[in-house]
């Protein structure tokens, strides 16, 4: 009966991880300082392009080509992202939710980084309170 | 006429063992992406762990002609698979041909590692535990631990296959990522399981950077951006019974690979030899190409 017990906390709790993967949680723990930090490369096309070409060598395995999600791997299109900040965006590619499957990329460079996330701007463009955000920097 | 026979064999086993890593090589670039971040180290490990899911195949060799010793060719092979993103294992099932004598199974290992703290600080701190069975005959150099002495590379590897060892390793792995600098510290200890032997120390020290920190807005394969340098310098630190440098090797070398957009990754390192205890010369290459997501070829859904 505890085992079993146990065993039902356990599973509870994985279930409860899994829903926690997709909830945006990540986003309270972006520290003020990084939330705001501007893109370097916003309003660069070439940024862009190169973006992609990073997207795809480093984020499309888990992410699909484009961009559209995999299996338990969420989608890069999404109303979370539209309303996230460049800063917070970056602050998750390079830090990123270890406990909950996405790996940190603080070992590649904070320009490829940048670049990266202009590219998802360009799939998710900011809702317009967040357009107000960056338009405040 | 027997040594020119046993030479021409050396030489056939070396091409041939050039000729699978070549054809290998070939035979999977059609294939897709590889991740950029991994700096390009033989020895030294960062805190960059395997994605969740991939499983990278390399194949890592080393060969050298040391003094007062036969020339040898020791080929690596290493499974390493992304458990989550805070846990990567990996297998190695390693061998060595020494000329005019020659070629042996050495042994295996199987290493964990597991990265404590979820975010990325100026300090990353990984935690290295890794089972060893394998016998003296073992010539890959994948890290230096205790006193050695180059002098065993000229006993007989009917002899040295003989001496089975299993130990356990662990290694303590600071990493920082700095201005797109790498920066990795490796402290490892030893200890044999089966004998009265004292533990046995190490160090792994290197740096890197990839030649550009931008991406290039068209795909290219031989462009700076694909390609990270550094350096590495690791040896012994001697034994519980004797720290520091005397009776260990050292070595420091360049380093470079080439992260190719096809999903292989090739290095090459000459790695010298800084004092009398050491090989003059250890030359490295190694082919490494990643299986992205294999855990989903075991799933329903992908």
């Amino acid at each position: 009966m505890k085992a079993r017990m146990v065993g039902l906390t356990a599973l509870l709790g994985m279930s409860m991880m899994c829903f926690a993967v997709a909830d945006g949680s990540w986003l309270k723990k972006v520290p003020q300082a990084d939330r705001e930090r501007a893109n370097p490369y916003a309003g660069k096309q070439d940024a862009v392009a190169a973006g992609e070409n990073l997207f795809r060598n480093n984020c499309a395995k888990c992410h699909g080509v484009n961009a559209e999600g995999k299996g338990s791997r969420p989608s890069l299109k999404s109303d979370r992202l539209k309303n996230a900040t460049d800063g917070e965006i970056a602050w998750l590619l390079k830090n990123g939710n270890a406990y909950k499957g996405m790996p940190g990329w603080g070992g590649l460079p904070e320009q490829k980084r940048w670049q990266i996330v202009i590219y998802l701007r360009s799939l998710n463009p900011p809702s317009s309170s967040n357009a107000r955000t960056a338009g405040a920097q | 006429m027997h040594a020119i026979l046993r030479s021409y064999i050396w030489h056939s086993r070396a091409r041939i063992a050039v000729l699978l890593v070549l054809s290998g090589a070939l035979a999977m670039s059609w294939r897709t992406a590889e991740a950029q971040q991994e700096p390009p180290y033989f020895v030294s490990y960062s805190s960059v762990m395997e994605e969740p899911g991939n499983l990278e195949v390399e194949n890592q060799n080393v060969t050298a002609a040391p003094k007062n010793a036969r020339a040898f060719f020791a080929p690596t092979v290493e499974f390493e698979y992304g458990v989550t993103a805070w846990w990567t294992t990996e297998v190695y099932a390693q061998g060595q041909a020494t000329q005019f004598d020659s070629s042996i199974y050495t042994g295996v290992r199987w290493e964990n590692r597991f990265r404590p703290l979820p975010r990325e600080y100026w300090i990353n701190p990984v935690i290295y535990i890794e089972y060893e069975d394998v016998n003296a005959g073992d010539k890959s150099f994948l890290e230096i631990t205790g006193n050695t002495s180059i002098a065993t590379l000229a006993v007989p590897n009917a002899l040295l296959r003989k001496e089975q060892e299993q130990s356990l390793e662990e290694k303590l792995i600071l990493s920082s990522n700095v201005k797109g600098w790498n920066l990795s510290e490796n402290f490892i200890s030893e200890k044999d399981f089966g004998e009265s032997e004292p533990w046995e120390f190490g160090y792994a020290l290197a740096a890197s950077r990839s030649l550009s920190l931008k991406g290039s807005a068209s795909e290219c394969t031989f462009c700076r951006q694909n390609f990270a340098a550094g350096v590495e310098l690791f040896g012994g630190l001697g034994t519980s019974d004797g720290f520091g440098l005397s009776q260990t090797e050292q070595y420091l070398g360049p380093t470079i690979a080439l992260n190719t957009p096809r999903g292989l990754t090739y290095k090459f390192s000459p790695e010298f030899g800084l004092n009398d205890n050491s090989v003059g010369v250890l030359w490295r290459f190694g082919v490494s190409y990643e299986i992205q997501q294999f855990r989903d070829w075991f799933r329903r859904t992908k």
